[in-house]
């Protein structure tokens, strides 16, 4: 009979490693929550904002203690051209006081307060801890090989939130063909900035903060850009299609600082020195990418289960890797309490994530990844857009200001998109979104 | 048709006035903001041999740490310790054993603060 050094191990102490363990100990079962950085958080980075509004039940009244940088209270979405910017902008003051809806947050002080949270429920944190590879019985996982002398550690389940590249999900075999057009890398400078300057620029006051989501100004490269406020930084960056990143001349850094300079931007981020550089690389097709998420004595959670929501209007991440921690640790609640730590006794995790917007939304969504990744999206529309904008706003005296249909299909065949093209988009786009 | 003064047609001719440039940075500023606790092993492993007969060499632009270097015989020098970890090069590269790759020691490897 095997001897079990811990109920569960859960790999990766980040958003969905915190909160599964959360869930597990309070369920009073023995954790362990590994982590491969020397503090959770330590090797995570992300675009800069969260909605944490999951997390009501499981952390009530969370705003209060959470360490957020700013509340978004103002959205924006921008589409560039080289010389023009269109944007949509939203504000509603409803968002800056609770239950709030987005913040900008670092992830190293996001996670490691999550994971702060699960040590106060019991759960055993272990940082600078890799996991090495899985330990299986009659092919049953039954725990993971670590790096620390002597580190093999047994455990009934095994967690996987060992993020977008998941060593541990590949060896248990959950992965299908790993696919460069499934990724993109996001870059990404924190810009310091005096707070004074930061309100002024974005006009927003106190701990209110501005989200703006960019399509297009990323040198021609798939992908987009985003610029958040934190309390005394900016972060500004670019996401990039990984094949079409490799296709062309341009290095990351060089698609942000062009970013930086377009006319639309510029104004916004100059000037500040770069406290930190990042990177990392997104799982951003969604459902078509995501891999099997039980096995026997193996579950997979977060971005290690391509959790991302990348779908343009919403581009969300760390609410459903805490989601889907929750779930992942309700299932091992139930597994354990059966005495089946098999797919069978664990496959109340994938009800769960069928049952609730983890997969309803991804669902739903399931087209967008590609639409809002496509060359027509990405290349023609904002010009066609941005030029019928440019037209109907331009006072052309003695010329007779011209009609919006007639605008419409000009730019469109300048822009080079044909007929069919726009229904079949529009009516994509509606199926999609509507 | 009467003319501008010489002044102003030599000022004219001179063509518009500079306009400031961005200020130019180097990557190893930008990346000297980052904190790296390197470690002795290295986590990936370049197969140099199976490089010298790729002709696309994706790894060097897509890299955003910039640690694929093409070498003048026609190899690629690559270094690990600036590494962000996060998967690119291994995600973009199609040449079968040319790139190794796992996670440093634990404890090692980039930390990330204000990202």
């Amino acid at each position: 009979m095997t001897e079990f050094d811990v109920d569960v191990v859960v790999v990766g102490a980040g958003p969905a490693g915190a909160t599964a363990a959360t869930v597990l100990a309070r369920a009073g079962h023995s954790v362990i929550l590994l982590e491969r950085g020397p503090f959770p958080g330590s090797k995570n980075m992300y675009g800069g904002v969260v909605y944490p509004r999951i997390l009501d039940q499981l952390h009530p009244q969370w705003w209060e203690e959470a360490p957020v940088q700013r509340w978004i209270t103002r959205r924006s979405t921008m589409v560039l051209t080289d010389d023009q910017a269109v944007s949509v902008d939203f504000r509603s003051q409803k968002w800056g006081s609770a239950p709030y809806n987005g913040a900008t947050a670092f992830r190293p002080d996001w996670d490691h307060w999550l994971a702060s949270k699960a040590e106060a429920d019991g759960a055993t944190l272990v940082c600078s801890t890799t996991a090495t590879g899985l330990l299986r019985e009659n092919g049953q996982v039954v725990g993971v090989t670590t790096d620390r002398p002597d580190g093999d550690l047994r455990a009934r389940v095994v967690i996987a939130c060992d993020g977008v590249n998941s060593f541990l999900a590949k060896e248990a075999g959950m992965y299908g063909e790993v696919d460069a057009a499934n990724y993109t890398v996001g870059v990404k400078e924190t810009i310091a900035l005096p707070k004074e300057v930061i309100d002024e620029r974005f006009g927003v006051r106190g701990r209110d903060g501005m989200d703006i989501e960019v399509l297009g100004g990323t040198s021609g490269v798939n992908g987009g850009g985003f610029v958040y406020t934190n309390l005394d930084t900016l972060a500004v960056g670019c996401v990039l299609k990984l094949p079409k990143l490799a296709a062309q001349e341009l290095r990351p850094e060089e698609i942000i600082e062009r970013f930086k300079q377009h006319p639309g931007i510029a104004p916004l981020v100059e000037g500040g020195e770069v406290q930190e550089y990042s990177a990392h690389v997104i799982p951003e097709a969604g459902l078509s990418m995501m891999p099997q998420m039980t096995g026997d004595g193996i579950l997979i959670a977060g971005d290690a289960a391509a959790m991302c929501l990348a779908a343009g209007l919403w581009l969300e991440g760390v609410n459903f890797a805490m989601a889907s921690g929750i779930y992942a640790g309700e299932a091992a609640v139930e597994a354990l309490a059966s005495g089946d730590a098999s797919a069978k006794g664990l496959a109340g995790y994938e009800r769960r994530l069928n049952d609730t917007f983890v997969l309803r939304d991804h669902k739903r969504l399931h087209r967008a990844p590609e639409i809002v990744l496509s060359d027509r999206v990405q290349h023609l529309y904002p010009q066609m857009i941005a030029n019928s904008v440019e037209r109907m706003f331009r006072v052309d005296n003695p010329t007779p200001k011209p009609g919006l249909i007639r605008v419409l299909n000009q730019e469109r065949k300048r822009a080079g998109l044909k007929v069919r093209h726009v229904v079949r988009d529009t009516l994509e786009g509606l199926r999609t979104f509507g | 048709m009467s003319k501008i003064s010489d002044r102003w047609a030599s000022i004219a001719a001179a063509g518009t006035k500079e306009t400031e440039q961005w200020p130019t940075r180097s990557f190893e500023d930008l990346i000297g903001s980052t904190r790296f606790d390197v470690h002795e092993r290295a986590h990936i492993v370049v197969d140099d041999t199976v490089c010298r007969d790729c002709p696309s060499r994706e790894c060097i632009v897509a890299c955003p740490a910039k640690l694929f270097v093409p070498t003048s015989d026609g190899g690629i020098l690559f270094n690990y310790e600036q590494c962000f970890e996060c998967g690119t090069c291994y995600l973009v590269c199609n040449k079968e054993g040319a790139i190794s790759w796992s996670y440093p020691e634990g404890g090692h490897g980039v930390v990330f603060k204000r990202s």
